[in-house]
């Protein structure tokens, strides 16, 4: 770290305002904070808070609508308010990069890698074989295997976490003192997370370079900034040492966002998770006062009508709050749910198997080649429970969902039996019961829903499709069904494009229980939710579950959302179940080599190290398995276990290693637990 | 990328094969006795026999079909009844003169179409945008053969710059005499289709520069102008370029009512002549060499997509 005392960045009392249709709406009041060479200093709040804006205003890249109205920024203690484009150019070329979160979009697709890396090279005046040259170093230093390979391909050729090593290669290509990075791991597999985390780490570490690192990932930036700022509407709110701020969160903002993640050890069984009660404001909302008094449960007549300023909690962590000494003792926010269930169809009880999935597979040919995407899965359901599957994309999550719904048709010898009775293989063989008694909730409910329909129409055709209901009492179920979700009456003629994302996602799952399923499929239903919208949105699927009993099978690439909501959990790799057993189980171990090490990618939020257990290499295509067991070529424990040749040739079974829990794999329980301990 | 090749001239070829039929059905029932239209009411019905007996109209629609077909794949397109001409004759010197035409018009069309929608996109919601846009539309509405006419009267008869007719009146006209006189057709359909390609050339130039690979050529460092040219232009214009293949055709339609306007011995002039005359070997060939054209540019416009998107070209290659 340099011991000067110039900040690399400095922001002080930072304006900016959009644009929209002839009115400038402030998005950015005061804010100030500043970074020191070497430092990294993460930004955190919820989607529209401004923090992409503070990261492209200090890019001093703005959208077309939007100015810097006031403030100032300062790098390396000269102002880039008022420079010209070229010497903004200039600070691009040389001093500030930037890293994206969507690397696939921000690689031009018909352009070769190696050259998009090269031009920075060459920009900065090396001769065009020099820039080659050094392009393919870049990609060295990133640690993407085979850089001479990469340098030939094109975007659409690389994997997510290839695309974003490429996009910091090119980030570091100009040598940066300032690196800002705006939600560079969103959308990444947790695995795939870990080992770009890592590389900016190991990057810094060897660069020296001061980061701007923007998440809305807690987790993500407890484990990689120094210092932190949270920012609402606008505002930074809260401003520390990670550390202090992670333990003594002294805004009541930063307090409810903590409380609503569902973080380990917490279960549904024994916790309920808190929210922030009512919604972000719009952008531009003027305020007299606090800009969080409107959703603050601490709120008085003086936070609604004075700004409160930043106060000192201790040495540098300062809140801006006049509550901050009470923030701790935040009340919590409960809602409840007035839903009415409806008799089901089947006659079971708690406990009893409900869905049985056996010897499921599915295999999809695409250009000749056969691909198995699904290999022999069996597994069980019984009533009221959640399933959660977990896994790396191209796991077979969705493919499962889908075999189950009856939109994929699966291979001959799997069957797959709902309440004791089989079902038929595909869709339009199954009757309305069949099709009423298993729905889905989509990850994106803006693609889900119709957009010319009200929400009593989208909710109400189902309750008369799946239900038979006349038209009428369709509509009265319809409005029923959304006061039990939690859609105001006023909302209930709304278009989808009205609602909030929270709000799309409640009328998605109301349209699931019109037709009083048995099983209700959610595939990443809380992915694209901010986190006091998911916990809403998972403690209405708790109390849904709690009221009638439905049963979930869940499927999410955050692992602490599915521990918080599943009873059972199957951990899937290649198209292969690899652990099954109980939440617990899975999640306390001792743990199936794969579990292991998609559990230790997870960036702690209690700050608590751990060590990670890294999977080598990338998943294999399914259309070419390893042979033996399919995870040996990236496995962590078959080194030292023993069983390398067995794991090398010969494909484990699922078999029962204690009551209830499955695992696929050579080494013996008692092996993994010594090795893992 | 050979097999994507060959599946799309294959199937372009059964397109052509289905032209042919719907051409010659529609021929074969339209209204009228050509034998009557063409040997006049007086002949004697004996004459009208002998008459379609030696064009062979007597013989079942199927033999007729390929005789038709036998004949387009050996060139013997059969005899035109109007010229007394093998229709190979009478249509060939019609098409030459139209691909000049054709080509004066693309090589005038295509750089403006694009150049303005190049500009309209740069200056996205200024006044050179929308001036772009609405003078391009509405000189779109208005039908070629009537911008003909006026840049007949405006250039041809009161300012005197511009030949009326399209056709030198010479023996051997040389080059820049020909292209001269076919200067006011182009403008005429310049008119018709620059709004088109230069709005196609607007939103792809628009989608590019809001793209994410935009911005990060700009966050590279790279001034707007070398960001524009080296990430911009290629992305957004080399599918232009293939959307102006599928104007080919349009401009073909164009052609017939633009050489009737400016007197030009062309293709659709040709074509023209043929219906009215009822001059059936000479109308089906002609619709026919149309489809080809259609389907030709409709394959090159496909091949260029594939070729210039490395995605397509990729998976076609696979």
């Amino acid at each position: 770290m340099s011991t000067t005392n110039i900040p690399t960045l400095e922001l002080h009392d930072l304006e900016v305002s959009y644009t929209v249709r002839g009115i400038d709406r402030q998005v950015l009041r005061d804010i100030s904070f500043s970074i020191a060479p070497g430092e990294a200093y993460g930004l955190v709040g919820e989607s529209g808070c401004g923090k992409s804006t503070v990261a492209f205003a200090a890019m001093r890249y703005l959208p077309r609508n939007g100015k810097i109205t006031g403030g100032e920024i300062f790098f390396e203690g000269k102002s880039i308010v008022e420079i010209d484009e070229g010497d903004v150019a200039q600070l691009r070329r040389s001093a500030i990069s930037m890293v994206y979160q969507n690397p696939s979009t921000a690689l031009n697709p018909t352009i070769r890698i190696g050259k998009q890396i090269a031009e920075v090279f060459e920009l900065n005046g090396a001769s065009k074989s020099e820039a080659i040259e050094r392009a393919q170093a870049a990609l060295v230093q990133v640690q993407i295997s085979d850089p001479a390979q990469v340098m030939r391909r094109y975007a659409h050729q690389l994997s997510g976490g290839m695309a974003q090593r490429v996009v910091i290669a090119m980030a570091l290509a100009s040598n940066p003192r300032l690196l800002v990075m705006d939600e560079p791991t969103t959308g990444l597999d947790a695995t795939v997370e870990a080992e770009v985390l890592d590389l900016v780490r190991e990057l810094r570490r060897d660069t020296g370079t001061a980061v701007l690192f923007i998440s809305h990932n807690l987790g993500v930036i407890r484990n990689m900034c120094d210092r932190v700022g949270v920012l609402y509407a606008g505002t930074l709110v809260e401003q520390g040492a990670t550390a202090d701020l992670f333990n003594n969160p002294s805004h009541p903002y930063t307090v409810g966002l903590l409380r609503c993640i569902p973080r380990g050890g917490l279960h549904k069984s024994t916790d309920r998770l808190d929210t922030i009660p009512g919604t972000p404001p719009a952008l531009g909302t003027k305020f007299d006062g606090c800009v969080f008094a409107a959703r603050c449960a601490l709120v008085d007549d003086k936070c609604r009508t004075q700004p409160p300023q930043m106060v000192t909690i201790d040495g540098a962590h300062v809140a801006r709050c006049f509550h901050s000494d009470k923030a701790g003792s935040l009340p919590r926010s409960v809602e409840q749910i007035e839903y009415v269930p409806e008799a089901k169809g089947h006659s079971t009880k708690v406990g009893d198997t409900l869905l049985d999935i056996s010897h499921l597979s599915k295999v999809f040919t695409q250009d000749g080649h056969r691909i198995r995407v699904i290999n022999d899965v069996s597994l069980t359901l019984g009533v009221g429970e959640t399933l959660g599957l977990v896994g790396e994309s191209g796991s077979g999550k969705t493919t499962i969902a889908k075999l189950v719904l009856g939109l994929v048709e699966p291979e001959d010898g799997g069957i797959i039996t709902l309440d004791g009775k089989g079902l038929a293989k595909t869709l339009n063989r199954r009757d309305v019961q069949d099709i009423g008694g298993i729905q889905i909730v989509f990850q994106n409910p803006d693609q889900a829903l119709n957009r010319r329909h009200s929400v009593t129409r989208i909710v109400g055709r189902a309750v008369e499709r799946l239900r038979g209901f006349s038209a009428q009492s369709s509509i009265k179920r319809a409005h029923e069904l959304l006061l039990g979700m939690r859609v105001e009456a006023s909302l209930h003629g709304a278009r989808p494009v009205q609602l909030s994302g929270g709000l799309k996602q409640r009328v998605a799952i109301a349209r699931a229980f019109a037709g009083a399923p048995q099983i209700v499929l959610c595939d990443e239903p809380t992915s694209a939710l901010d986190v006091s919208v998911q916990a809403a949105i998972l403690n209405l699927l708790v109390d849904l579950q709690k009221q009638d009993q439905t049963s979930f099978i869940f499927i999410s690439h955050d692992l602490g959302v599915v521990r918080y909501i599943s009873d059972r959990i199957a951990v899937l790799y290649l198209g292969r179940v690899v652990e099954f057993g109980t939440s617990q189980r899975v999640f306390n171990g001792p743990f199936h080599p794969y579990t292991e090490a998609l559990l230790s990618s997870v960036p702690n939020i209690d700050g608590s190290t751990r060590k990670r257990i890294p999977l080598t290499g990338v998943v294999p295509s399914p259309s070419k398995p390893p042979s033996g067991c399919v995870l040996n070529p990236r496995c962590p424990r078959k080194e030292g276990s023993g069983y390398e040749a067995l794991c090398e040739t010969e494909e484990p079974n699922l078999t029962e290693v204690e009551p209830g829990h499955f695992m696929r794999c050579h080494v013996p329980m008692a092996k993994l637990k010594q090795l893992q301990s | 990328m050979l097999r994507f090749i060959v599946k799309r001239v294959g199937l372009s070829i059964l397109t052509l094969v289905i032209v042919s039929v719907i051409i010659f059905l529609m021929t074969s029932i339209l209204p009228g006795d050509i034998a009557k239209q063409t040997l006049g009411r007086d002949a004697s019905p004996e004459a009208y026999e002998i008459w379609n007996k030696e064009k062979g109209f007597d013989k079942p629609l199927v033999v007729q079909y390929g005789r038709w077909m036998g004949g387009v794949m050996t060139g013997d397109l059969g005899t035109s009844f109007k010229f007394a001409l093998p229709v190979s004759e009478v249509l060939g010197p019609a098409a030459a003169k139209s691909a000049q035409l054709a080509i004066v018009a693309l090589i005038l069309i295509a750089p403006i179409s694009i150049l303005g929608g190049i500009a309209a996109a740069m200056n996205r919601g200024k006044k050179v945008d929308r001036m772009l846009t609405v003078g391009g539309l509405s000189a779109a509405v208005i039908p070629e053969f009537v911008w003909g006419v006026i840049l007949i009267l405006i250039f041809g008869v009161v300012f005197r710059v511009f030949p009326v007719s399209a056709f030198p009146n010479e023996e051997n006209p040389n080059l820049i005499n020909s292209v001269y006189h076919l200067l006011l057709p182009s403008i005429a359909l310049l008119f018709v289709l620059f709004g088109y390609i230069s709005r196609i050339t607007r939103a792809g130039v628009i989608e590019a520069l809001d793209s994410d690979y935009m911005r990060t050529a700009v966050l590279k460092g790279l001034s707007r102008k070398t960001a524009v040219f080296r990430h911009v232009l290629r992305n957004a214009l080399l599918p232009t370029i293939a959307v102006i293949a599928t104007q080919v055709p349009y401009l073909v339609g164009g052609l017939i009512a633009i050489e009737r306007v400016f007197n030009y011995p062309g293709f659709g002039n040709t074509l023209l002549k043929a219906v009215i005359a009822r001059d059936f070997p000479l109308l089906q060939s002609a619709v026919f060499l149309t489809g080809v054209v259609v389907v030709c540019f409709q394959l090159i416009a496909d091949i260029l997509f594939a070729v210039l998107n490395p995605r397509i070209r990729q998976r076609v290659t696979e």
